[in-house]
């Protein structure tokens, strides 16, 4: 086995040097792009259609790939018109599939650009980028007596995750949940069966009839609430009441959320740079190039033509907005993302965060 | 020919401040009109150049491992020599112009990307992004202009040593990808006192190069052959000939870059605080085509639309076609002269000049006029002149300031 192992290896090498400068795998990727273990790739089996707006995707991930939590989301990189876009999408699948491949759910929002061209285009046999899943909104060890998810919208997603590989692991569970109507419910077939064998406790809420969910509803509604243990994921006023909520009730350390953070984009204001690796901050007014509010700060920046087409001053963006000072044209780099933009022609949109 | 700014004619003269501040908005309206529109459509491009090359390279190498058989020697070498163009002119030096990183793939960027030839990535980027594309044909600052061997313009001063200099051009075509590198570690400059040849910077860079020509010359002289068995000599062969047509292929396109009939220098002086207008112009008028089929343009990797590459290098090398017309009319409109011609021209009127300009300046041009000093002007080439509301220049020209 040594010997075939070490003649493989050798020919590998040989292989290498034949296709310098690039590597081997650049050629292979053609053919086979799920085997390269360096470019986390699935390939999309299945698209199923969940409501009017959001449809799941059954994903087989290339090698590399390691398994997730329930309740991790994976961040799945799509070219949209030419341009690679990146979001995260909780998964929705029990990790122990035994063919490997686990679903996002993923619901078209209004001028999300990615999940729109999702939603419409996504095909069988497409081919996503991915990255490790991740994420720390988990079921706690050991299990809690008794729980609750509140979710709203594609908050459920995450929550779903758990309830599909965990939910014999649960004796009482309360689900409430929030959505337009009744038929906007994303797996809402699957959590009313759930709740008809006694499983769960469902409690829907219909916004546009019943109006929004308060905190205080969930008092008559979940009378024993702060005796559970607590989950929420929905859109971020929602969380902002319900942790006050906890914590007016001296709970905080009961309820668990998951967040979406949307990046801040002011008008034309500029915004607070950050260079992450040598903790310099500077306060920039969105008029004057990063490179040179950076170098005022004493930040050692890399440059040349400082007029935009050399692009030796480009370095990534990992949070944050920048406006291209030429055409307007806003980079947004959502949490996660590392977007190399060109230093000397873009001025902040917001609070950004630049890998230097 | 002289510096612009020591011509008795200067072709610029007509144009007000403001009318070349008009030019940089109008191209800067072009120019926007085209980067939003990049899309599918262009992504799809490039990776299909990409996928043919590789497997065009792929291919040519495997009918090589039979090269033993004339036919096979034949159609092996002509493939890997188009290969090895399409992957230095129209993939390696686009996307390392950047031209593709809007795309965000970082199998496709101007940051990774790494070529088949002597120079490392990093090195020419600084030497030909860097300080040709924002120095073109500055005198004393735009290194291209005669690679520092040649003397290529009556303003560079002449000396016995450029009497060879046919013969160096000639030598530096067939062995180019060497000459680049050793030109984009300003190899003469830094061999020149022990001092230079110590620093550790260029020890580095001069390490770097060696790797890469190692790797470069063990895959076509070494492994490939090997690969080939009793075809060992002729892939060789196969091998060097493709390299060699490679660079002089690759020579010819960049001397009509610059150098033929009609293309203008500049002065150093001239270049100081700079406007945005002024840099386009300076392009405008520093760049020269070569007209042709679609088959000529996507082997010179579009330099054959060095005008539009110059105004706009980070414009991907797909749509340069697209909006020659309208740069052409622009010149028109401006009463400038937009220079171009058949390749074949084009290589005459460049050669011509490297002979011609071997010998010391004669009548006119021995004599030189005086430069008008320019008024010293603090300016940024990236802002953009704010567009004069009274001219209707297009509809993007509103969004077009910062």
């Amino acid at each position: 086995m040594a010997v075939i192992h070490k003649v493989r290896a050798g020919a590998w090498r040989v292989v290498e040097l034949i296709t310098t400068p690039v590597v081997p795998a650049d050629y292979l990727d053609v053919i086979a792009p799920l085997r390269n273990a360096q470019v986390l790739r699935a390939k999309i089996d299945a698209v199923r259609p969940e409501t009017e707006n959001s449809v799941s995707l059954l994903l087989r991930p290339g090698r590399g790939w390691v398994r997730h939590e329930p309740g991790q989301y994976v961040r799945v990189g799509v070219d949209v018109d030419g341009v690679r876009l990146w979001r995260s999408y909780s998964i929705t699948s029990a990790p122990e599939r035994r063919d490997g491949r686990f679903t996002i759910t993923v619901n078209a929002v209004p001028d999300g650009v990615v999940s729109t061209h999702l939603v419409r285009n996504a095909r069988r046999g497409m081919i996503v980028h991915l990255d490790a899943p991740t994420g720390e909104f988990l079921l706690c060890e050991p299990r809690p007596a008794k729980a609750v998810f509140i979710t709203a919208g594609s908050g459920i997603t995450p929550v779903m995750g758990m309830l599909r590989s965990r939910l014999h692991e649960l004796t009482d569970v309360v689900v409430v949940h929030s959505a337009g109507t009744r038929e906007a419910v994303v797996f809402g077939a699957e959590l009313r069966a759930l709740a008809a064998d006694g499983r769960i406790r469902l409690i829907e809420r219909h916004t546009r009839t019943d109006g929004r969910l308060k905190p205080a509803d969930l008092d008559e509604l979940v009378p024993d609430l702060f005796e559970r243990r607590a989950w929420a994921c929905g859109p971020n006023e929602m969380l902002d009441d319900l942790e006050t909520h906890w914590a007016d009730g001296d709970a905080g350390h009961l309820l668990s959320t998951e967040r979406f953070r949307p990046t801040l984009i002011s008008s034309g204001g500029g915004g607070t740079v950050t260079f992450t690796q040598s903790g310099t901050v500077v306060e920039t007014d969105g008029s004057e190039p990063l490179l040179d509010s950076g170098e005022a700060a004493g930040v050692l920046m890399p440059s040349g033509c400082r007029m935009g087409i050399c692009f030796s001053c480009v370095l990534p963006l990992r949070e944050g907005a920048v406006r291209d000072l030429r055409d307007g044209q806003l980079t947004v780099a959502e949490p996660g993302d590392s977007i190399p933009i060109q230093t000397c022609v873009s001025a902040a949109a917001g609070p950004c965060k630049i890998d230097l | 020919m002289t510096t612009i700014q020591r011509k008795d004619s200067n072709p610029i003269a007509h144009l007000t401040p403001e009318q070349i501040e008009q030019i940089g908005v109008e191209l800067d309206a072009i120019r926007d009109e085209v980067m939003g529109s990049r899309g599918e459509k262009d992504a799809a491009y490039i990776r299909r150049v990409i996928a043919w090359q590789r497997g065009l390279e792929l291919g040519s190498r495997g009918v090589l491992l039979f090269s033993l058989f004339p036919p096979a020697w034949l159609v092996g070498t002509a493939g890997l020599t188009v290969a090895k163009i399409l992957e230095n002119m129209e993939i390696g030096h686009n996307i390392m112009h950047g031209q593709w990183d809007w795309m965000r793939d970082p199998k496709i960027h101007s940051t990774k990307w790494e070529w088949d030839h002597a120079s490392p990535a990093e090195q020419w980027k600084h030497s030909h992004n860097e300080l040709h594309h924002t120095y073109t044909n500055v005198i004393g600052r735009d290194n291209d202009l005669g690679y520092g061997i040649m003397r290529v313009d009556e303003d560079q001063k002449w000396h016995p040593m450029h009497l060879g200099q046919p013969l160096y051009n000639f030598v530096n075509a067939c062995l180019f990808e060497y000459g680049i590198a050793a030109y984009d570690l300003e190899l003469g400059k830094n061999l020149a006192t022990k001092e230079r040849r110590r620093d550790p910077k260029f020890r580095a860079g001069l390490r770097k190069v060696r790797n890469k020509i190692g790797k470069q010359v063990l895959k076509d002289y070494v492994v490939h052959p090997a690969l080939s068995g009793p075809s060992f000599l002729h892939t060789i062969a196969a091998n060097a000939t493709a390299n060699v047509i490679r660079n002089l292929w690759s020579h010819s396109v960049i001397m009509c870059g610059h150098f033929p009939n009609g293309v203008e220098t500049f002065e150093k002086t001239s270049i100081e605080g700079e406007t945005r207008g002024e840099w386009y112009l300076r392009q405008m008028l520093g760049s020269a085509n070569i007209s042709g089929s679609r088959a000529m343009h996507l082997m010179t990797g579009n330099l054959s639309h060095q005008i539009e590459h110059h105004l706009f290098p980070d414009m991907p090398s797909n749509r340069y076609k697209e909006i020659a017309p309208k740069i052409q009319d622009l010149f028109q409109r401006y009463g400038l002269s937009y220079t171009s011609g058949p390749l074949p021209k084009q290589v005459a009127s460049a050669w011509y000049k490297v002979i011609r300009l071997s010998l010391p300046n004669r009548g006119a041009a021995a004599v030189r006029r005086p430069v008008e000093k320019k008024a010293p002007a603090v300016s940024t080439r990236w802002r953009r002149a704010q567009p004069v509301t009274a001219t209707p220049a297009t509809e993007l020209a509103g969004t077009a300031t910062p």
